[in-house]
């Protein structure tokens, strides 16, 4: 079965109105929430029981991050969405924020009352100029129901959503340049600890989390942890939207539950294009490591398996890349985009992202030399874990991942000049 | 706070609760390298420089952000930690030019000292450098941003300690460089700091830079001479050449900053032009002469007039930079002659106060506790233009204190100020008054019945009510008047409600003086009322009245009254109409040749031993940095020999020792007595045109400053004096 959580609305005409949400259950444990029959430590039991884990990316455990909110600490605090969606290859947020709105207001209401926070933002990629108009649109129908506002549905509680565009950068989508960048900061990581649940917008404590991970809360406590545990395997419980991309039949975004096989997301997505054969997938956005795909054929869509596999299920972003890429190039488009994209702030990732990105190119110039690959194994690892964020081991990860499953097309190009693939 | 115990390579510590790796090694002498690491400046671990390894992480941590925990065990040498130092360096030199030998913080430079130990031989990266366009931020910074390794030490200093951002880091990844965003000067007073927090050549010193190599020099401390916090300095030379002044750490004083006046003013010393000979006018030429004539003529000169005057016709004016030994011997051969005609405080309208108060002038509590101030009211005060440092100190108190002010410009301030009143200038005494009485309200039994005549009538509004309701839920609270207060024709007021203020509020209170050394002239008796060390002396001229009034002989050390003094034209003319001027200074330029006989040169600044007395009453002495050029002489040697002359006994010093021990004698025996005020003085109205007037610009207040090439050329040269027109009307 498909399109049980997030895109349950899908179906449905204009499947974004209220109206829409309401008719499969939506706005329903809000409702339960008003009239006592949930409280504070039922909703974290059943998160923690559902074993939803943070769909940005990292596969924290949602419940667990939740309970760490200092929620009975005077003073504000916020409840932050991260929909900056910035991972190459991720679209499954936007599709959210078109087409099902409501269930992710839904969620960071419930947020904000576990959390006693009274403000959430919800923060976007510049580009999501349709997706804003459409939560614009659904915020203010959730107002006229009272689901947002001052005293929701009868309840001591408050809770003001607010849309927020970001300026195009990739960096933004990391939790504490997301917070800068709220504050109106330069987006720029911050150092951790203090976490956000301690120390984060304005610095009061927050909570930030993905937008599928806000979404996926509701049709949790409508249906039971067990449930959402149930539609997926141990650990990885649930359902989680796909995007698959690249060289594929039917490229877009499939709902499917945790552990289905690859070879079945494949299956929906249409097949590889034109028939050919499947060389490699990138599994998880662009800053996991490429699997090749005698590999990639024997897993299933979970965080553990792929992680075992040593690549990362990451946002769900599938890359698919058929017989005929030239992996170096794809290297070179990858590290390019890492050494545009790093904030500057710390050594390591300022300058090995730029030197990665230049020795890459210049093997596709056909200037490379032998000793080129074994430095560039060392650059990456030099930068792998010391930097404040993540987005150092973001660059070095595919490098190191190309490196390792394709050497050999690498040690090609340096000695002949020219593409194994593609001649 | 509680105590943790760790270990750091073997060695087991104690160490605070909250505090960084990086901090409880320094304490213990362990070295971690670092670059963004300052530990005036907050914690930006951006560069991962001083990654160390601790037991049971997975990854080295940066120990600059790293807290302390109970039981931690630390590395700082182990292969995992040395791997990550070594990575770091790496990429840190990818992109810098290694262009040591043309660069002028070679051989003091962080980065090339730290390559040494974690840098390779042979670099592993040839792809192309990076390279930044140069910017020119003022004649004061030399920039050559392709160096640059991103530590943003300056720009956290403008945001933190400063509170002026005049740096950012635009541009992002690669891209990102430090710079003034849109192409601007740099122009705050302390600006200059940056060269020494800048760990690389990307921001260097102008006037000095390509002078000399860091080996070359010698240094030799000292302590800076243009305001009354007397900085701790390092001056460096080479071969006799003053090369440059850097600050020289003093937590209670300077902290590790130095302001742009006191680093820079070196200068005017090679750029004004010298006095070398002693000279002697006749008939209107200037004519070279050895010591002995000249001497011989003043003392001659001396005895003429002070004899046929009675001592009346003859007075010395003493410059900002004059030393206490200088002042002592002045003053004491003076007296010695005949006369009590000596001043230093060429602008001060108000010298009802002579004879009271204290002997020394100044603070009457440590500079430090302005850091932790509850609540601080300037009175008077431009702190960033006349201490720029203390401004930087009140800065820091406003985190969680209040500061406010009574000032009738309108200040610029570095800090947000709680409440500010902006009065007339000549209504200062009287809307500080009103504080006062609003604060005798809120404690109406700390005011005995003579001051509660005195506020009979006074109305407050709320905000005085504030102010004075804010120093006394002030734990810690403080009254600061400035250099306004002390050129206001109402001085004494402004002074006895301060003091008294302060008494009702249980605050702090004092002044902070003009020039260097005010403390120091006034306890070495440089004043008409007072010999040395709060002696008794017949009341002798002040130097409004040498300078307005005229006299037949003036003897000028290192003071330039037709600049300095606030009646400039009126002195001018006196000093040209009078029958003998001897000017001691080390400076053969400006208008002392048009009105002075005879000229000798002293040594300036850093050439002369000496002992500056700064505003918190703290003695602090220097010896002679470089040696005079020419025939200029340490000034206290040539009162010394003058003293002889005039056949004056008890002038057989052999050193500027003897003399300052011969004063801390006579000071310590006496203390620092204060003789309180039995009235309180007058409320006067006093006519608005005698008090707007402009304040000394930040670089005109000496002599020295005044020939300071890049200073002068710097927009706060230009910008400075507030003038007139700045002075609003309420």
């Amino acid at each position: 079965m498909a399109n049980e959580v997030c895109f349950r609305t899908l179906h449905l005409d204009t499947p974004w109105s209220i109206d829409a949400y309401e008719s499969v259950g939506g706005y329903s444990s809000l409702k339960k929430i008003a009239a006592g029959e949930l409280c504070y430590d039922t909703i974290i039991d059943e998160l923690k029981l559902s074993a939803l884990r943070g769909r940005g990316g990292a596969g924290f455990p949602t419940g667990l991050k939740w309970s760490f909110m200092p929620r009975n600490m005077p003073g504000q605090k916020y409840v932050v969405c991260n929909s900056d969606e910035g991972e190459p290859g991720t679209f499954k947020d936007r599709d959210i924020l078109r087409y099902n709105p409501h269930q992710l207001i839904e969620g960071m209401i419930i947020a904000g009352y576990v959390m006693n926070a009274t403000v959430g933002y919800n923060y976007m990629r510049g580009e999501f100029y349709e997706p804003f108009a459409r939560m614009e649109a659904a915020i203010a129908e959730a107002k006229e129901r009272n689901y947002l506002g001052d005293n929701i549905l009868g309840m001591d509680f408050n809770f003001e959503l607010h849309n927020h565009l970001g300026a195009g950068a990739y960096i933004c989508g990391e939790e504490t340049a997301l917070i800068e960048s709220i504050e109106g900061k330069k987006g720029q990581p911050r150092f951790k600890p203090p976490f956000p649940a301690n120390y984060g917008v304005f610095g009061r404590p927050t909570n930030v989390n993905n937008t599928e991970s806000y979404a996926s809360v509701p049709a949790i406590l409508q249906h039971g942890g067990q449930w959402f545990l149930k539609l997926g395997k141990p650990n990885n419980g649930g359902t989680k939207i796909f995007s698959v991309s690249g060289h594929v039949n039917n490229p877009g975004n499939f709902e499917i539950n945790m552990g289905t096989p690859f070879k079945d997301l494949l299956e929906l997505a249409g097949g590889v294009l034109g028939g050919k054969q499947l060389k490699a997938v990138i599994p998880g956005g662009s800053s996991s490591p490429v699997l090749p795909a005698d590999i990639m054929m024997d897993l299933t869509m979970d965080y553990d398996s792929i992680g075992k596999a040593g690549s990362m299920l990451g946002s769900g972003a599938v890359m698919v890349l058929d017989e005929n890429t030239c992996m170096v190039e794809v290297a070179a488009i990858t590290a390019h985009f890492y050494y545009e994209e790093s904030c500057g702030q710390c050594s390591p990732c300022r300058e090995g992202t730029g030197w990665m990105s230049r020795v890459i190119h210049r093997i596709l110039k056909g200037d490379g030399r032998a000793e080129d690959l074994d430095n560039l194994d060392r650059v990456a690892g030099n930068i792998m874990g010391r930097t404040i964020c993540a987005l150092g081991d973001a660059a070095a990860m595919p490098v190191q991942g190309f490196l390792k499953h394709f050497r050999h097309e690498f040690e090609y190009m340096i000695e002949h000049k020219r593409s194994m693939v593609k001649g | 706070m509680g105590k943790v115990h760790i270990e750091i390579d073997g060695q087991k510590l104690e160490a605070e609760v909250g505090s960084m790796i990086i901090e409880v090694a320094d304490k213990a002498d362990i070295y971690i390298p670092r670059f963004c690491y300052h530990k005036k400046l907050s914690v930006a671990a951006n560069c991962r420089m001083c990654m160390v390894d601790v037991a049971n992480l997975p990854k080295a941590v940066p120990a600059c952000a790293t807290p302390v925990a109970e039981g931690m065990v630390i590395d700082t040498r182990s292969q995992k930690a040395i791997n990550a130092q070594k990575a770091v360096m790496e990429f840190l030199l990818i992109n810098h030019p290694l262009d040591c030998p043309v660069c002028d913080q070679g051989g003091e430079c962080e980065l090339q000292d730290l390559s040494v130990g974690y840098g390779d031989d042979v670099s592993r990266f040839t792809e192309g450098k990076r390279v930044v366009k140069d910017k020119d931020i003022g004649p004061l910074i030399a920039t050559d941003m392709t160096r640059c390794i991103h530590c943003t030490r300056c720009v956290r200093f403008g945001q933190e300690i400063v509170g002026i951002r005049e740096f950012g880091a635009t541009g992002r990844g690669e891209h990102m460089e430090i710079g003034t965003y849109i192409e601007e000067t740099v122009e705050s007073e302390v600006s200059a700091n940056i060269i020494d927090l800048c760990p690389v050549g990307a921001l260097t010193a102008k006037p000095s830079q390509f002078k000399a190599r860091a080996w070359e020099l010698r240094q030799a401390p000292s302590i800076a001479a243009h305001d009354c916090l007397g900085s701790n300095i390092f001056v460096h030379h080479r071969r006799g050449e003053i090369i440059r002044v850097v600050p020289r750490e003093n937590e209670s004083i300077n902290e590790v900053w130095l302001s742009d006046r006191d680093r820079f003013s070196y200068q005017g010393l090679t750029e004004g032009a010298r006095l070398l000979n002693p000279r002697i006018k006749r008939n209107g030429e200037w004519e070279d002469c050895d010591w002995q004539t000249a001497l011989n003529l003043v003392a001659s000169e001396m005895k003429r007039i002070i004899g046929a005057s009675n001592g009346n016709d003859f007075g010395i004016l003493m410059g900002n930079n004059a030393t206490t030994e200088e002042s002592y011997l002045a003053q004491r051969m003076l007296r010695k002659a005949g006369s009590n005609n000596i001043d230093f405080r060429t602008r001060r309208r108000d010298y009802t106060g002579d004879g009271r108060g204290s002997v020394r002038s100044g603070m009457n509590f440590p500079m430090e506790n302005l850091d932790t101030m509850d609540a601080t009211l300037l009175i008077g005060a431009d702190l960033r233009h006349e201490q720029p440092l203390t401004a930087l100190r009140v800065r820091k108190s406003t985190g969680y204190g209040k500061a406010m002010a009574i000032n009738p410009f309108d200040g610029e301030y570095n800090f947000r100020l709680s409440n500010e009143l902006q009065p007339k200038s000549n209504m200062l005494a009287q809307e500080f008054a009103c504080v006062l009485a609003a604060a005798d309200a809120l404690r109406p039994e700390s005011l005995n019945a003579e001051a509660k005549e005195w506020l009979d009538g006074i109305e407050f509004n709320d905000e005085h009510k504030e102010i004075a309701q804010n120093l006394i839920d002030g734990e810690a609270s403080c009254i600061l008047m400035g250099v306004y207060v002390q050129e206001h024709p109402q001085a004494e007021t402004i002074n006895w409600l301060a003091e008294t203020l302060a008494s009702v509020t249980d605050s702090d209170w004092g002044y902070m003086t003009q020039g260097c050394n005010a403390a120091g002239n006034k306890i070495a008796g440089a004043v008409p009322c007072q010999s040395a060390a709060g002696g008794k002396s017949e009341q002798g001229k002040t130097a409004k009245e040498m300078l307005t009034e005229g006299l037949k002989g003036y003897m000028l050390v290192n003071c330039e009254p037709d600049v300095e003094s606030i009646w400039a034209e009126q002195a001018l003319q006196n000093l040209k109409d009078a029958e003998f001027v001897v000017a001691l200074t080390s400076f053969a330029d400006g208008r002392v040749p048009d009105y002075a006989n005879v000229m000798l040169p002293i040594a300036g600044c850093y050439e002369t031993s000496g002992t500056y007395i700064n505003v918190e009453g703290k003695w602090q002495s220097f010896a002679a940095a470089v040696k005079a050029p020419g025939e200029a002489r340490p000034g206290w040697k040539v009162l010394r020999v003058l003293a002889n002359l005039l056949d004056l006994s008890g002038f057989e010093y052999e050193s500027s020792l003897q003399v300052i021990n011969e004063l801390r004698e006579k000071f310590d025996a006496v203390g620092d007595v204060r003789v309180a005020r039995k009235v309180p003085p007058p409320m006067m109205v006093v006519n608005e045109q005698e008090t707007n007037r402009e304040c000394l610009g930040l670089y005109m207040v000496d002599p020295l400053v005044r020939r300071a090439g890049a200073l002068q050329k710097t927009p706060k040269a230009s910008t400075h004096p507030i003038s007139i027109s700045r002075v609003k009307t309420r």
